[in-house]
């Protein structure tokens, strides 16, 4: 009973988010304040039953209900609980119900914190939420019901694809579509304001905290994704350019450029039209992840089941909403745009510079993505490209990104002053410069390690320069507001970064050995000892664990786990065991016995030696931190309710009817 | 004008899309010939999955006819094309070669180990650069090469007995001709 109640459930949102949508874009065209009104109300309700249709599948995993296909096919008996919750969104129907669970806990929040936005404007906002629920809702409704019955019911049921069973990988998707998905709150800001002709600063600056949030989950998704991948895929690596991680990142370049387009508009006044249409670009570009991964259009690792007919819904889906949206852009951007002249030494063309490199990045990563099937197309063959095309050129358009990034924060909006750049310059370079000469000596003549220290210093230095400027020019209390300390911590976050990418990819050290138990081995300095393997069983798994003592000069640091694990299946799955350290990682992969019927003898293993590898997800993790702490600035809380609405009035009728975009 | 550029953008991208969502559906991968078909097979030098400090290059394999499929443990359409091949691969007459592509070399050992092995050779190619020589995008992929190294046949997607009894034995039997 209770699947069909989800069912319900869900039709029911669907036609709460019609309600949502159509709704109040008829009240803001007709000023009519009573449709305008449904918009909270409709939002409310629709995420009550999406919420109960996410928690009444929640519950068919709970309680073993195999006769919903979708539990039979991704949960047993044997999976624990925590493992069954996030089955949820472990494959394709599910994760689209969490995708419209998290797009109505978005809009909730829009709901209730936009009360002092002008009346017609946030009836336009929540109408453009509404119209993207629909699309999902539908989605999820025709062509991807995750309550279908299964009968007869099976006894037990299939399992939950073993490389999501890790924490990792449960946070990962719902960190993701946290920030997908909460780039539609921008994406509606602009929409609304190109429906209604205008975009004031105050709104642009309201929407702020939300693009800044948005960005800092996707963010600590890409990051939980890349560091599940290190511990669980057995190969060490962090990023492999694969389309599904491509379709993450895509976004997150986008809205990083939007985020500091928003900036510049909030400030100035300039940019609007940029703005609006990097508001569109970075939700579109969600959206477009989400195609790549469901419509089965490019094949990968970890494309889920593809469907030629979902493919096509989608495509017809995002063809309406991003294909509308560019045109309203086109037609009505004109109008917007309009702010103050900055000269060409000033802060918004550092960061216009910034925002140009992230979208070119972009671009050039979705041509990457889409190469196979551009080739196809044009009947080139099957040609794809991969690391030498994107290891090329992601760093090649990311350095002058690199090398204005200290000067950005001392330019002076409007028009900067040459003298403070030359002060600045002097200092960072020479810092970069010394540090680039000591670490020389410590790295043995290592190029990449040489110039991962410089690229460090040269943006760590500046960001601290920044900060002694600030601590020294202001009076306590007004030195680092949030939006100020979130900059300075996420730039500093990128200096982290870089120490980890270049240094670790200079310096690791990688060994296949064979050993017997009591061999010892040396990587990178510390001797890896192996005490022998044996079995040991999970709740749903039994494994063979071995057991590898590290010591350095005869000091022990560290006794290390590695399992193979074989769950019900026959899948195998390695679980390496990591000694995590600030300058290095220990990473021990457990290979296969050398022979097979005595696995208390001599394995084959996997040892790494990996400097400063955990800085590659630190630099993430302030990133995200500086995202979060920006949004918590003051200054972004609506307040002055008055100012606002003096600056909409009564707006003329919009030129382009509401419904035109609704179509 | 500039300002319908993005739209402009926006349409190529959806027209390339609508092409992909056709193109799969609809698109037999031996009605258009691979660019490659009856041109020499892309050098390679790649080690062996069981040891790789032995490198095996495509002029070491020249002199008799053999199959290369491309498979991975990550691959699911490979797990389907595997019983297939166990069933079918010692039938054909040639050798058949696993390249394993962008696989961890632990993960396919595991594979191979649990699945059955039905290939006389196994060649890894982890970075997956060798692949994009011969074009590979996905797995599973097969080639026939000849004894000259010419790739004469192609398969995208999972070996069926269907496709192997209508296309790839035809396929065998003709090189067999030619020698004559």
């Amino acid at each position: 009973m209770t699947p069909e109640l989800g069912q319900l459930a869900l039709i029911l949102a669907l036609l709460l988010a019609l309600a949502q949508s159509v709704l109040p874009l008829i009240g803001a065209w007709r000023n009519n304040h009573a449709l305008m009104a449904v918009a909270r109300p409709a939002a409310a309700g629709q995420a009550v039953f999406v919420a109960l249709a996410f928690g009444l599948l929640a519950w068919a995993f709970m309680t073993f209900d195999f006769s919903v296909q979708y539990v039979a096919d991704n949960s047993n008996l044997a999976l624990p609980w925590y493992y069954r919750f996030a089955a949820v969104w472990g494959a394709h129907e599910g994760s689209l119900l969490l995708w419209v669970l998290i797009l109505n806990v978005w809009t909730l929040a829009l709901a209730m914190f936009s009360q002092n936005l002008p009346e017609v404007f946030a009836s336009r906002v929540l109408a453009v939420m509404g119209l993207i629920a629909v699309g999902f809702l539908a989605f999820t409704i025709f062509t991807s019901d995750p309550f279908g019955r299964l009968l007869p019911m099976p006894a037990d049921g299939a399992d939950l694809n073993p490389i999501l069973q890790d924490p990792g990988m449960t946070t990962h998707p719902p960190m993701l579509y946290m920030g997908y998905v909460g780039f539609s709150v921008a994406f509606s800001f602009a929409i609304a304001g190109l429906l209604g002709g205008e975009l004031a600063q105050a709104w642009v600056r309201w929407a702020r905290p939300w693009t800044n949030v948005a960005w800092g989950f996707l963010t600590l998704g890409i990051v939980a994704g890349s560091w599940w991948a290190y511990g669980e895929l057995g190969w060490g690596g962090w990023w492999f350019w694969d389309p599904v991680e491509n379709a993450s990142f895509m976004p997150w370049l986008a809205g990083l450029a939007l985020i500091h387009a928003q900036a510049i508009t909030e400030k100035r006044g300039s940019l609007r039209a940029w703005t609006i249409l990097l508001s569109i670009v970075a939700f579109s570009l969600s959206l477009l992840g989400t195609f790549l991964v469901r419509s089965g259009v490019l094949t990968s690792i970890h494309a889920f089941a593809s469907d030629p007919r979902r493919g096509l819904y989608i495509l017809i889906f995002l063809g309406i909403v991003i294909g509308a949206s560019l045109l309203l852009y086109a037609l009505r951007a004109p109008k917007i745009a309009h702010g103050k002249p900055f000269n060409v030494l000033s802060r918004e063309t550092a960061m216009l510079i910034g925002n140009l490199m992230f979208v070119v990045a972009a671009a050039m990563v979705l041509l990457g993505t889409l190469f196979p099937l551009i080739a196809d197309a044009l009947h080139l063959g099957r040609i794809s490209v991969g690391q030498p095309y994107f290891g090329l050129l992601f760093p090649l358009l990311m350095t002058p990104v690199i090398l204005l990034m200290p000067f950005g924060p001392f330019l002076r909006w409007g028009h900067g002053e040459p003298a403070v750049l030359k002060a600045v310059l002097l200092r960072i370079g020479s810092a970069a410069v010394v540090c680039a000469i000591v670490a020389a000596f410590f790295v043995h003549g290592q190029v990449k390690a040489i110039l991962g220290t410089a690229a460090a210093v040269w943006v760590g230095f500046g960001v601290a320069l920044y900060a002694y400027k600030r601590w020294r020019e202001f009076p306590r209390g007004r030195r680092y507001p949030a939006e100020m300390a979130g900059m300075l911590l996420a730039h500093f976050g990128v200096a982290v970064f870089l120490v980890g990418v270049l240094l670790s990819e200079a310096l690791s050290v990688t060994t296949d050995v064979r050993m017997a138990p009591g061999d010892a081995h040396e990587v990178g300095g510390y001797s890896f000892r192996f005490d022998g393997a044996q079995q040991t069983t999970g709740p749903n798994w039994h494994a063979e664990q071995g057991t590898v003592t590290v010591t350095r000069n005869g000091r022990q640091i560290a006794v290390m786990h590695p399992q193979k694990r074989t769950y019900p299946r026959g899948q195998v799955q390695t679980e390496s065991a990591v000694k995590a350290g600030l300058t290095r990682d220990l990473y021990v992969a457990l290979g296969e016995p050398m022979d097979a019927n005595n696995v208390r003898g001599a394995w084959s293993l996997r040892l790494y030696y990996k400097p400063f590898i955990r800085w590659i997800w630190g630099g993430g993790v302030l990133m995200m931190l500086g995202g979060f702490t920006c949004a918590l600035d003051k200054r972004f809380r609506l307040k002055r309710q008055a100012a606002v609405v003096a600056t909409t009035g009564n707006e003329p009728a919009p030129a382009l009817r509401p419904q035109e975009n609704t179509a | 004008m500039s300002r319908y550029l993005p739209l402009f953008g926006f349409a190529l991208l959806l027209a390339l899309f609508g092409f992909g969502i056709w193109w799969n559906t609809q698109h037999d991968p031996n009605e258009v010939p691979s660019p490659l078909i009856n041109k020499p097979a892309p050098a390679f030098d790649l080690p062996t999955l069981d040891d790789p400090a032995h490198l095996v290059s495509k002029a070491s394999l020249l002199g008799k006819p053999y199959l290369l499929n491309v498979f991975a443990s990550w691959c699911i359409a490979c797990g389907e094309e595997h019983p297939v091949l166990m069933a079918e691969g010692r039938s054909l007459g040639i050798p058949v070669i696993g390249y394993n592509y962008k696989d961890q070399p632990q993960d396919a050992k595991d594979w191979l180990r649990t699945h059955g092995n039905p290939y006389d050779l196994v060649i890894a190619d982890f970075p997956g650069r060798t692949a994009i020589n011969f074009g590979v995008y996905g797995a599973p992929e097969s080639f026939l090469i000849d004894a000259h190294g010419v790739i004469r046949y192609k398969h995208i997607g999972p070996f069926t007995p269907k496709i192997i009894s209508q296309e790839l034995k035809p396929a065998i039997a003709a090189l067999a001709q030619e020698t004559r």
